[in-house]
């Protein structure tokens, strides 16, 4: 057991924990009891292992960046996360919560989702795995992003519109979890990122360290190190970050760092960086660094990337951030997109707009010429084709 | 120790609450509304702390509370609004709201201010029962404060139990696997369900809520506890009728 690990009750530190109504205590309580030991057997560990590698396409490829690398005047390595089937991360905590589910003789799957991407992910894991499938998204969101939605249907989901409140991503969550209360008995609830009650951060957590897992050895074959000098991701929920953080977090000197979205700056009003500007206070379940007003009202984050703007940040996050373990960093919708750019032009990626966040980082850091810097490229940009459009004049 | 809601719960039968939202449909009408409630023989009454993201609660209710947040409600106006309002009204006041802003605004400072103002318990549903038994029963307990639990039809015995033992005031039952203003279950479910509470023989008295709308919903209620809670079939009430203390009255007489 490390210092960094979750306690048994669910909390890092003081973050985390299960701030759940009593009509959601037997469900979470039975998850909680039920899912190391689901995940530990054999069963699990050989269906998921099997379908990260044929289905999802993994190991993803540890890339060396050679030209950035140039301009960086250090060794960058991109972990493909973008090469993932569905162009996402999402799916390797997506096709485990199913398999969860389908272990505990659950019918039916509920999601959340902000940009689709969680949203697309479940869909595709519940047509593979046979389960019906219903996902939460903002009325907002729904319209913002139509070829996401489109795919889920295509998928044989349901896609259900929240029209509570804002109407976007933390609106979508709030019905998700209202679904769950109403269907106690027949259904799972997977959530997209670390966020949420105990113990979904450490589930989620656990199904994204194989990321981190893999750069361990592809480092090695690369570089003859297991061990990099910095370890840089994204962070919304905080769910790509978990699974490239999670094998190096006892690793005290590889450092990680966390990039949060700045939206229009961190003083502009306009943020979506819960640690730099939020405050403590309790979200969906957990207690975590989150965007609030005076009277403790959640106020909505605005960033460019859809899949950044969640108003709180995974538990483990606020504490590895607290304690110092975890640099947090931030980054502007003007440098994402500049650093998306980059990408393209220098190695031929289209990144998320999330995941250029990350590397909206590099110029940011001071590195030394004989470093190995990985950078976790979440996602591919294809979703943001209409965003990059626009503000690249394409 | 003993406030008005003991008093209450002792001394009445069939118990008839209402559920109202702080600062809805107008900033200031809580006391108008409270006052045609107590005149009309509401028992006690639970008033709403309006929060952004209300898990447990259904479409009517979190749009009451975003009008109220837009009225400008908050946790101090309100305890504002309540020390003004014990002037005149003596009916329990339980206060009903999420953690954050609770939090946020100081636990303990909550507590105590709470209480000097008048209220007599809370009702904070994603406050976890074992949490607010090991961390917050001695702070509400010196501030005189009834933390009220509830507990749904997938709760089992066990856990019934557990609450009851360490509960003081009432338990607050839900009508169904559900949020507020939302009933999906059949009668007869209900039924074997609150039968299975009352044969628990629990120590404390039971109020069911959620999904109670007329009078046929609170006697069948009344029937099976000692009483039930309206919350959502009031709001809209006071959405169609406005906070008047006749109409206010009018619709308590058309549920008992």
């Amino acid at each position: 057991m490390s210092k960094y690990d979750v306690s048994s009750e669910g909390f890092y530190g003081r973050f985390g924990g299960a701030y759940i109504p009593e009509m959601l205590y037997p469900n979470v309580e039975n998850l909680k009891k039920i899912y190391l030991e689901i995940l530990n057997s054999e069963k699990f560990k050989s269906q998921y292992k099997q379908l990260m590698k044929d289905y999802v396409g993994r190991p993803t490829p540890l890339f060396y960046a050679e030209k950035l690398s140039s301009i960086y005047s250090t060794h960058v390595f991109l972990k493909r996360e973008d090469l993932a089937h569905t162009g996402a991360h999402k799916i390797n905590n997506a096709i485990g919560q199913v398999l969860i589910a389908k272990e505990m003789g659950k019918t039916r799957i509920i999601a959340e989702t902000g940009a689709g991407q969680h949203g697309v992910a479940t869909a595709t894991a519940c047509a593979l795995l046979g389960m019906e499938c219903h996902v939460y998204m903002g009325e907002v969101d729904i319209e913002r992003q139509a070829p996401n939605v489109a795919r889920m249907r295509m998928l044989g989901a349901e896609v259900v519109p929240a029209k509570s409140g804002n109407k976007t991503l933390k609106d979508a969550t709030n019905e998700a979890l209202r679904d769950w209360i109403s269907n106690p008995e027949d259904t799972f609830y997977v959530i997209g990122s670390t966020v949420g009650p105990f113990p979904y951060p450490d589930l989620v957590a656990r199904l994204q360290s194989i990321i981190s897992e893999e750069m361990r050895w592809q480092l090695k074959e690369q570089t003859g190190k297991e061990l990099p000098d910095y370890v840089i991701a994204c962070i919304g929920g905080g769910s790509n970050a978990a699974g490239s953080f999670y094998h190096f977090v006892n690793d005290e000197q590889v450092k990680l760092v966390a990039v949060e979205a700045a939206g229009h700056g961190l003083d502009s009003g306009d943020t979506a960086a819960s640690i730099a500007r939020g405050s403590e206070g309790i979200i969906h379940g957990a207690r975590t660094m989150l965007m609030q007003t005076d009277d403790g009202q959640i106020i909505e984050p605005y960033s460019i990337s859809a899949g950044l703007d969640y108003p709180g940040i995974g538990p483990m996050h606020s504490f590895l951030a607290e304690v110092g373990r975890e640099t947090v960093l931030s980054a502007t919708d003007d440098e994402a997109l500049q650093a998306a750019l980059q990408l393209t032009r220098e190695e031929g990626i289209i990144p998320a707009l999330e995941s250029s966040h990350a590397l909206a980082a590099l110029p940011k850091l001071k590195f030394r010429s004989d470093e190995n810097v990985v950078v976790t490229i979440s996602g591919r940009g294809d979703k943001d084709m209409a965003t990059y459009i626009n503000h690249l004049k394409l | 120790m003993k406030n008005r809601l003991d008093n209450i719960l002792e001394s009445k039968k069939d118990l008839l609450s209402i559920y109202v939202m702080a600062g809805y449909p107008q900033r200031n009408d809580l006391m108008t509304i409270l006052r045609g409630l107590e005149k009309a023989g509401v028992d006690f009454v639970e008033v709403g702390m309006p929060f952004s993201d209300p898990l447990a609660d259904g479409p009517v209710i979190q749009d009451a509370g975003n009008a109220a947040l837009d009225n400008g409600m908050s946790i101090k106006e309100l305890f504002a609004q309540i020390k003004e309002m014990r002037k005149e009204i003596t009916m329990p006041v339980l206060l009903m709201g999420y953690i954050n802003p609770v939090m946020h605004y100081g636990i303990e400072k909550f507590a105590a201010d709470a209480h000097s103002v008048g209220v007599d318990g809370l009702i904070i549903p994603d406050l976890p029962f074992d949490t607010y038994v090991k961390k917050y029963k001695a702070l509400f307990d010196a501030n005189e404060l009834h933390f009220i639990p509830l507990i749904a039809p997938q709760t089992p015995d066990e856990r019934i139990k557990h609450i009851d033992a360490q509960a003081e005031g009432f338990i607050y039952t839900v009508a169904s696997a559900g949020i507020t203003g939302n009933i999906k279950t059949s009668e007869d479910y209900r039924t074997q369900y609150f039968e299975r509470i009352r044969n628990l023989h629990l120590r404390n008295k039971t109020v069911i809520g959620f999904g109670i709308k007329d009078h046929a919903s609170y006697t069948h209620a009344c029937s099976h506890a000692d009483g039930a809670i309206i919350g959502t079939a009031f709001i809209k009430h006071l959405k169609e009728n406005g906070a008047r203390e006749e109409a206010v009255g009018k619709f308590v007489k058309s549920i008992r």
